[in-house]
């Protein structure tokens, strides 16, 4: 086995699997950007939505919450925090009363810094995570508590 | 006394040491971390969870670029038998990158993130506050620049030298590197596409082209330590990393199974992600025939250990811990909860900590002029660092595996009603963490031990 295959034959299947699984990668994924738009509704991505994604990239809001299963797992996921937290009817109101009671100051509880943000920032921000919420994610994740 | 082979290998030296200082940064924000998710108002206020966080997690990507750099610059000459292209160049580009390393940490440190966003003028173009890329866009360009030139002496080093299968694995790893990361300069308002392209730089670098550079620096130290035929061991490179990139490309499918993509990714997904396992495995048995037909006894053991180490953790935390969530039906439970980390954990330690650390055992007794290995003393040291660090993350990885079985039974599989809270699961695995910072602290002492091993000189008999 050894000498009838040789180091040449190795590298091809390097050389060769390599690019021809590339193409297919590059072939769904082309696909994928093709029927993607049925499935997040980009429609509805309004200028608020727009700046609600940059002010949860300018705090960094990753960097303690998962947003779809992703980031980080130090603080609940709000991909559905929309869902979860009163939806039409209250989810607003929640998120304003919420981001402007931090810190907490709890002993001992994991503390959310307070990031000053406006009234109209802090709408920006809900109407960037109702649209998330709204995201076809294939039924992920499994119930409400995310 | 001069043990170098081309003297231009010298300017791997200091790539190697700062890599090194930036692991144990890495290692004390990972212990406040870990701290903080018991006592979650521990330094709150000085160093907030998601500041320590980006620390840990961007400090370990910078070492371990360090290191691979440090590698390519020491491996490179000595496969293409011809001194560096330009050491003045390498030199240069390690102070740019270490500036702008060291300035990017103090600024997520002691500015605000926004505040940071605004002074770099994130507004431009956008590219901050996404996970692992949350460098400021100025950074993201210092990194290109820093690879460009890199790639740019590299390649004209090997041009003017043999082109051996360890040299032209550890470039089309390199380039690729550097490619991928490319799409850390795309991010579209729509947070699916951003999602599925940040995968590009994430999924690609640490499942696809790593693997290539971790297989070409396992590779070249085989041959060092063993004295197997090189022929052989370069032809088993091409056979793991053919099955690494022929798994992984598609493997980067399960990413996509919740994310606004179709179905037919949890399929692909799942497939091919099932044998990422397999080259893995490969390695490891690569890793030990090789030794074991070893042709020379050399003198420097804690290298083979190294080399041997690497493959082992790299199976079982990638591998293994990969496997464990991988599949669809599985991953819909366990998707980004604490299994994550712990897989994360292991698989960079095994995979890519390890690596760098073999090289670095391998070249530095020689950079440093001690000769081909380190007196007795400091191997036994470097060996303690080795066991304590090694086995604190397998009890890390379990710890963490544990907290996540619990939290994946009482948050994720209750229907909505029944599930306990976010918050409220996190308390119940409180115990797991705990044990996880003991294990954490174990880590830190086998740091402490393998660093202190630098310094241990053979005892001289009166």
């Amino acid at each position: 086995m050894s000498e009838r295959f040789t180091k040449g034959m190795a590298r091809n299947i390097y050389y060769g699997g390599s690019v021809f699984f590339f193409l297919i990668f590059l072939a769904l994924t082309y696909h994928t950007t093709k029927v993607m738009p049925e499935r997040d509704h980009r429609e509805n991505i309004t200028e608020a939505v727009a700046h609600g994604k940059e002010l949860w990239e300018e705090n960094n809001c990753i960097g303690c919450h998962s947003l779809i299963g992703e980031g980080a797992y130090f603080a609940p996921e709000l991909g559905n925090v929309y869902k979860r937290r009163g939806g039409e009817a209250g989810f607003k109101a929640f998120l304003n009363g919420w981001m402007k009671a931090q810190p907490l100051n709890i002993p001992g509880r994991r503390q959310m810094p307070n990031f000053h943000l406006s009234d109209k920032e802090i709408d920006d921000l809900a109407e960037f995570l109702k649209w998330t919420s709204e995201l076809d994610t294939n039924d992920w994740p499994p119930n409400i508590e995310g | 006394m001069n043990t170098l082979k081309y003297q231009s290998q010298a300017v791997a030296k200091p790539y190697f040491i700062f890599a090194l200082i930036l692991f144990v940064g890495q290692i004390l924000f990972g212990l406040v971390m870990g701290l903080q998710y018991v006592v979650g108002d521990f330094l709150a206020g000085a160093i907030p969870f998601n500041v320590a966080r980006m620390v840990h997690t961007n400090l370990l990507i910078v070492w371990l670029l360090f290191g691979f750099m440090g590698a390519a610059y020491y491996m490179v000459p000595e496969e293409s038998e011809t001194e560096l292209y330009s050491p003045k160049l390498a030199i240069i580009l390690f102070w740019i990158f270490a500036a702008a390393g060291v300035a990017t940490i103090l600024g997520y440190l002691l500015v605000p993130y926004s505040t940071l966003a605004h002074y770099t003028l994130n507004e431009l173009w956008p590219t901050m506050g996404r996970e692992f890329l949350e460098q400021p866009t100025i950074t993201k360009i210092g990194i290109v620049i820093v690879c460009l030139g890199f790639l740019f002496n590299l390649g004209m080093t090997i041009l003017k030298g043999r082109k051996t299968a360890i040299n032209m694995v550890l470039m089309t790893g390199l380039i690729g590197l550097a490619v991928f990361f490319l799409f850390a300069f795309y991010n579209p308002t729509n947070l699916a596409l951003d999602k599925y392209f940040w995968w590009f730089v994430v999924h690609l670098w640490v499942e696809g082209v790593w693997e290539l550079i971790m297989g070409a620096i396992l590779a070249y130290v085989l041959i060092k330590v063993t004295g197997v035929d090189r022929e052989v061991i370069e032809k088993w490179l091409y056979v793991i990393i053919a099955m690494a990139l022929i798994s992984g490309i598609l493997g980067t499918g399960h990413h996509f199974y919740w994310l606004t993509t179709p179905e037919y990714w949890q399929w692909v997904g799942s497939i091919f992600s099932a044998i990422e396992p397999l080259p893995f495995f490969a390695m490891v048995l690569y890793a030990f025939n090789m030794v074991n037909r070893r042709r020379r006894e050399h003198p420097n053991k804690a290298a083979t250990l190294w080399a041997l180490g690497t493959s082992v953790m790299a199976f079982l935390g990638a591998g293994v811990w990969g496997f464990l969530h991988t599949l669809a039906p599985v991953n819909y439970y366990t998707h980004g909860s604490q299994i994550t980390a712990a897989h994360g954990h292991m698989a960079f330690y095994g995979a890519y900590a390890m690596i760098v650390m073999t090289i670095i055992s391998y070249a530095m007794p020689k950079l440093r002029g001690i000769g081909e290995a380190n007196c007795n003393r400091a191997q036994v040291r470097e060996m303690w660092g080795f066991w304590l660090m090694t086995v604190a993350m397998v009890f890390i990885t379990l710890f963490l595996t544990g907290a996540g079985v619990l939290q994946v039974w009482l948050q994720r599989i209750p229907e909505s009603g029944e599930a306990l809270s976010f918050m409220v699961t996190q308390d119940k695995l409180a115990i797991f963490y705990w044990l996880r910072e003991i294990a954490g602290v174990f880590f830190l002492i086998g740091l402490i031990s393998y660093i202190s091993s630098f310094w241990v000189k053979e005892k001289i008999a009166s």
